[in-house]
């Protein structure tokens, strides 16, 4: 149903010079038509019963010591926030360091994520031989689920005994050890997602008009400066995308560090998602698992309302 | 927990709020307060009787977490049950424990778990107090199940608030594994591995004058946390106090056994950041002499080609002798419809296993049973023995509800932290011991008394 609506808005012409296409005029002068709220009910349906519901429950268990297979819930107020920020409370310091965790895998991956896929994409766009070759191999990794990528490091980072020290002819401990740990987690996730934004970032490439670099070289400008003034405003709306789809994805992070570290060493990469989990579907906490859920939400929509600030600014200029 | 509440009545507050979320979702009607029902159902099947069933046939979903070579010899023991069974068909269901321990509450809950389960001995507080098991006194009644046919500790160890929840099958102790090679090379004794702490510090300073860190000390929970509570035990301390109220592993004996352990680090018996499985790899490959390690490895070891390996009772570090171990047990899932002839064909199989496991023993457990355990066929065994040799005090942590949790992530932080040198020993653990407490408290909240 949804395809075939954008086939047939995709098939309207749009008049040249004209602000809206014409279903825009369509619009105001007819009366109310049920149409668009059956084509969104479907949507609405599974927004509301795996969405909007949980998110409200979820702030009412928050409010409580809550075990779903107890038969009692008992009511302990704000509680189970009062308790994160209490320090030597049994919370607190695991959650803000869990917070910490995802904070620095965040900072760390995402401008690594963001930069070397451009420049992957960037030489995959230049024509090689065997250039489909290489967009495959560099695309590779992020079909492979991420058990299949977690163990596969495990075996390769193996302090001691793994092909990485092997070969470096090093002895890092690369798993149980800081900062290795982390410089390990936050280098096998940009080996295995780098393929997914190199791609989005050379279809980005593929839209660039060739007529705006061949202007540019008209006007003398250099490689780098065609760079700058071509490629990067002209992938703009793509890197915004990436950014926030990147962030979003990093501040998820669980199972690297939930198979490669167990969030070891000492729970230093522990991320927010891993401890929320355990607290509650392995110690049945599930109110003061809801109350650290809602904490993280409020960092997540702090930085989108940044994110978005930040593309609306852009997009002024 | 709704004791006497009239059976189908109403909608209890959990029902209730979970139709609410899930309205369509078919979770009406889940069942919330089972356990009267259940008791009442297990009562009539105890009056058929004894360890036969000779009802219509069934078919028993079975779960437990024997993803190892452990699984292959459960799955063996299950087709010859039901290749001498002709009425009851038991389907196996293997997954990971950790998985299993979060998937089996609410399946049971949802009338979708399985009609019998094994699970860890410490687990059966929480699960009891979930109301996700029951309690197994009529079964035990019917099978004439006697405290005498099964080792005291393990027997003692399926009792919560009074009741018995577990009907136990094995027990898997901490034991000492040695590479023979190694100790030669550093100049040992390869048939005498030590067992005091004299011998022990002994053996491992005279690898180190070899160049060889003879006692990996492991930096995760399996088994750097069986580790330190077999020396805890050892030097004559508790996880907890008594009634379970105050965790103690801050007492002198909890600072002494976790200074050991750091000291293997320290003085360069062990290299530090040892990652997870790290000190078996090395015992494998002729790097390591010593490794505290679980009966469950005599099979990881034995596959190895050419290994020169052995296995001995833990030796004794503290004042006394000590070792952790843990017993996986037969339980009963809180049905929320439970059905007389199931629980009838679940006895059944629970007796059978019971008395075959010997052959479980075969993959690496010592029995429960103690008419199994003195068998010639078991003395016969090459490992196992040495690991019953523990038996007489081996300890399981407390039955109460939620703190093995506590330990795992509470109080093994603590010792994890000493063991990488970040903190040191008794200021790790009186942080840990405060954060305990307070999660006891929940606990007690929660769960009652």
């Amino acid at each position: 149903m949804a395809a075939q609506g954008i086939e047939q808005t995709g098939a309207q012409p749009t008049p040249p010079g004209a602000g809206y296409p014409t279903g825009g005029k369509a619009e105001s002068t007819s009366t109310f038509s049920w149409t668009p709220y059956v084509f969104l009910a479907p949507y609405l349906v599974l927004f509301t019963i795996f969405v909007l519901v949980p998110a409200i429950f979820g702030l009412w268990m928050s409010l409580h010591n809550w075990d779903y297979l107890m038969p009692k819930q008992p009511w302990v107020g704000l509680q189970n926030y009062i308790n994160l920020f209490t320090p030597g409370s049994p919370t607190a310091a695991f959650f803000w360091q869990s917070m910490k965790a995802t904070g620095i895998f965040t900072l760390f991956s995402v401008p690594l994520l963001v930069i070397i896929p451009l420049l992957v994409a960037l030489i995959l766009n230049q024509s090689f031989r065997g250039r489909n070759f290489f967009r495959a191999m560099y695309f590779a990794p992020y079909v492979l689920g991420v058990a299949v990528v977690g163990i596969l490091w495990r075996y390769l980072l193996q302090p001691g005994f793994g092909l990485i020290d092997y070969y470096l002819g090093t002895d890092v401990a690369w798993t149980t050890a800081m900062p290795w740990a982390w410089i390990a987690l936050v280098g096998m996730t940009v080996w295995w997602t780098l393929g997914f934004n190199a791609i989005i970032y050379l279809a980005g490439l593929q839209d660039i008009d060739p007529v705006l670099y061949d202007a540019a070289k008209v006007d003398g400008a250099t490689r780098w400066q065609r760079f700058l003034n071509v490629t990067l405003p002209g992938l703009r709306p793509v890197l915004l995308f990436i950014i926030t789809v990147t962030i979003l994805a990093s501040a998820n992070m669980f199972g690297q560090a939930y198979l490669i570290t167990q969030g070891g060493p000492n729970n230093e990469t522990r991320t927010a998602i891993m401890y929320i989990a355990q607290e509650g579907l392995q110690n049945f906490r599930m109110g003061s698992a809801a109350a650290m859920s809602y904490i993280l939400a409020l960092f997540l929509v702090v930085i989108s309302i940044l994110n978005f600030k930040f593309l609306s600014q852009k997009e002024e200029d | 927990m709704c004791r006497g509440r009239p059976v189908g009545h109403g909608l209890t507050r959990r029902e209730f709020l979970l139709a609410g979320v899930g309205a369509g979702a078919g979770l009406l009607g889940l069942g919330g307060c089972g356990a009267a029902r259940d008791q009442a159902a297990v009562a009539q099947a105890a009056a058929s009787g004894g360890a036969r069933y000779t009802g219509p046939p069934v078919k028993l979903g079975f779960w437990n977490g024997f993803t190892g070579g452990d699984g292959q010899v459960m799955g063996q023991l299950v087709s010859q049950f039901n290749k001498e069974h002709q009425n009851i068909k038991v389907a196996m269901v293997t997954m990971i424990w950790v998985d299993f321990y979060q998937k089996f509450p609410g399946a049971v809950a949802a009338g979708q778990g399985p009609d019998v389960a094994v699970m860890h001995i410490d687990q059966l507080a929480l699960n009891a107090a979930r109301g996700v098991i029951v309690p197994l006194g009529d079964v035990v009644r019917s099978l004439g199940l006697q405290k005498s046919d099964f080792a005291p500790v393990i027997w003692e160890g399926g009792i919560y608030k009074g009741k018995r929840y577990g009907i136990p099958l094995d027990t898997h102790p901490l034991g000492l594994y040695y590479n023979k090679a190694v100790m030669e090379k550093g100049g040992l004794d390869p048939d005498k591995p030590p067992q005091t702490r004299d011998e022990y510090m002994g053996a491992v300073e005279e690898l180190k004058g070899k160049g060889i860190k003879g006692s990996w000390v492991p930096t995760s929970l399996y088994t750097g946390w069986m580790m330190f509570q077999s020396l805890l035990w050892q030097f004559g301390g508790e996880l907890y106090n008594k009634d379970v109220t105050r965790a103690t592993v801050n007492s002198d004996a909890g600072v002494d056994a976790l200074t050991w352990m750091v000291d293997l680090v320290k003085n360069g018996y062990s290299p530090s950041n040892v990652a997870q499985d790290a000190d078996v790899i090395a015992l494998q490959n002729g790097q390591n002499a010593f490794d505290w390690n679980g009966i469950w490895m005599i099979n990881t070891f034995g596959a190895v080609p050419d290994l020169q390996w052995g296995v001995a009772p833990l030796p004794q570090i503290g004042t006394e002798k000590g070792a952790w171990a843990n017993s996986h047990n037969f339980v009963i899932p809180n049905q929320p419809n439970p059905d007389p002839n199931k629980l009838q064909a679940a006895k059944v199989f629970i007796n059978w296993i019971s008395q075959h496991s010997l052959e479980w023993a075969k993959g690496g457990q010592v029995p429960a049973r103690n008419s199994v355990r003195e068998s010639s066929g078991f003395k016969k065994l090459q490992w196992q023995p040495e690991f019953a040799k523990e038996l007489p005090y081996v300890h399981f942590g407390p039955s109460a509800p939620g703190v093995s949790e506590i330990g795992q992530n509470i109080l093994f932080t603590a010792v994890n932290s000493a063991v990488l040198g970040i903190k040191g020993p008794k200021s790790a653990l009186d942080t840990a011991v405060e954060q305990a407490n307070q999660l006891l408290q929940q606990n007690r909240q929660k769960y009652g008394g």
